[in-house]
């Protein structure tokens, strides 16, 4: 249960970081952020980096930033940092509501947003907000910067569209207009514990019927993904309990469990529905 | 291997020593330090008896390493007492309630709890419970930890007050 040997890097700006990741990638040499997934996996040796290239030092990357109607975290936000105080209107609640959900409180202190993306365990909450919200990842390496959206960030168990000599430099979400709706749930067997199942709902309401409507599933497929069939389903209609529990139904048919746990899709169906429920504002069990 | 030399504050006293880089904070404290306060169950974030504070923050201590500590301050269960002679609150508590049985789970039960009772002065069992879901105690069954939290957080109230 100790970590192999490797060699250790803490540099003190970004560029320096980058210009060792550029050189060490190659040799297998990663970004340690938070360490909340990669020490336990090179302790568990399933991970086996050579190099070890630390950022917690570098100054400035644990901004979190509003601006141009985008919400910017930066690589050393850490997933306790994400307050509703610190972010406005319903993606502030939103995403502190997602915060409870993750781990426990000492590992929040440590792990990190972007960690979590790069990470991109199918059953990550913030892999799940980023796809659902239509989020994009800064990608920064010596060759320049590049924005990717998050239908191609995420491209399957464990693994995303970043180049190993790609730093992680920043998630952008969009802030969600007031009088947006949402629902988060999921279910996973102790507190703290990773979901299940999990299924975040956002619904822009207009004149008592949905506008338009983000339905977002993780923990079931291999990567975290929006359910374009529920979402068509719902829009320009008025949500009832019949309709939602039909989109949820509707969505469940459309998945593509990657084991087969046959609790899988019924729990699927149920945080499902039941984000949708508090989206709308209705009692649904 | 690689190792570093690095100085960093362990409950109040300054100390310098060499760790290996890939070393975990939970090993340096307990066997360079001598520190054995501190836990080790599953080194791999998942049972927290290894907990101590950072800069005043609960961490895991088996998933940070020993040369990421340096110029940190790191509280230990040891640390927690205010004098040799005088219990933590929240030591007193486990004492009286029953909070240890085999005292395996105990110093990062104590740690976590530290850091929640301060930014949760006066929590319902519910929200204790769920402060420690990520600590195990296969002894307790919790029920008296979390009686022994309560009454702790009401013994730190009638203190402030
Ligand atoms: C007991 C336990 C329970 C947990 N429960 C949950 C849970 O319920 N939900 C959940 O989502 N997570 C959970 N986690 C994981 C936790 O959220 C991690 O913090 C997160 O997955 C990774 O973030 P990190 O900053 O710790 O990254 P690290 O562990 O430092 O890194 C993880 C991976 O990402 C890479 N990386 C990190 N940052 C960057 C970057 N900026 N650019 C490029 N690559 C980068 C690393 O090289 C590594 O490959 C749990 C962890 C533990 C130990
Ligand atoms: S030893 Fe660190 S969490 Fe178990
Ligand atoms: S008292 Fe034995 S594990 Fe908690």
């Amino acid at each position: 249960m100790k970590p192999p040997p490797f060699h250790y890097h803490a540099p003190r700006t970004e560029a320096e970081a980058l210009a060792l990741l550029a050189e060490l990638a190659p040799e297998e040499g990663r970004i340690l952020a938070g360490g909340q997934s990669l020490v336990p996996a090179m302790a568990l040796r399933v991970a086996r980096p050579s190099h070890l290239i630390d950022i917690n030092g570098l100054p400035g990357l644990d901004r979190l930033e509003v601006g141009d109607g985008q919400l910017r975290v930066g690589p050393l936000v850490r997933h306790a940092m994400i307050r509703r105080e610190s972010v406005p209107g319903p993606l502030g609640a939103l995403l502190d509501k997602v915060r409870g959900h993750i781990a426990h409180l000492p590992i929040r202190t440590r792990g990190t947003v972007c960690g979590s993306l790069a990470n991109a365990d199918p059953a990550s909450e913030w892999c799940l907000v980023a796809a659902t919200l239509g989020g994009a990842m800064l990608a920064r390496s010596m060759r320049g910067d590049r924005m990717i959206a998050a239908e191609d960030f995420f491209q399957g168990f464990m693994t995303t569209a970043l180049e190993p000599d790609e730093l992680l430099a920043g998630l952008h979400l969009p802030v969600l207009p007031e009088g947006t709706r949402w629902g988060f749930h999921e279910f996973s067997r102790r507190a703290g514990d990773y979901a299940q199942a999990a299924s975040l709902a956002v619904l822009e309401m207009r004149a008592g019927t949905i506008a338009a409507a983000r339905i977002g599933i993780g923990a079931v497929e291999d990567r975290p993904r929006r359910l374009p069939e529920a979402e068509a389903l719902l829009t320009n209609r008025a949500p009832t309990a019949d309709l939602l529990r039909q989109a949820a139904a509707e969505a469940r048919a459309t998945l593509l469990p990657t084991d087969d746990d046959p609790t899988r899709p019924a729990l699927a169906e149920t945080v499902i529905r039941r984000a949708l429920a508090d989206a709308a504002g209705i009692e649904l069990p | 291997m690689s190792t570093r030399r690095i100085a960093l504050t362990v409950n109040g006293t300054r100390h310098e020593a060499e760790a290996p880089v890939r070393q975990h904070l939970g090993d340096f404290l307990r066997g360079t330090l001598g520190l054995t306060g501190t836990h080790l169950g599953c080194e791999h974030g998942v049972c927290g008896a290894c907990t101590v504070l950072l800069d005043g923050r609960a961490i895991r201590a088996c998933l940070v390493l020993a040369v990421q500590a340096e110029d940190r301050a790191v509280t230990t269960v040891e640390g927690l007492a205010p004098s040799p002679e005088a219990l933590h609150p929240l030591q007193a508590a486990f004492c009286a309630n029953h909070g240890l049985q085999c005292g395996f789970c105990t110093p990062g039960m104590l740690t976590t709890l530290e850091e929640f009772l301060r930014d949760c002065p006066d929590p319902t069992e519910e929200e204790v419970r769920v402060a420690i879901s990520g600590n195990l105690c296969r002894c307790t069954g919790y029920d008296s930890i979390v009686a022994a939290t309560m009454e702790a957080a009401r013994a730190m109230r009638e203190a402030a007050a």
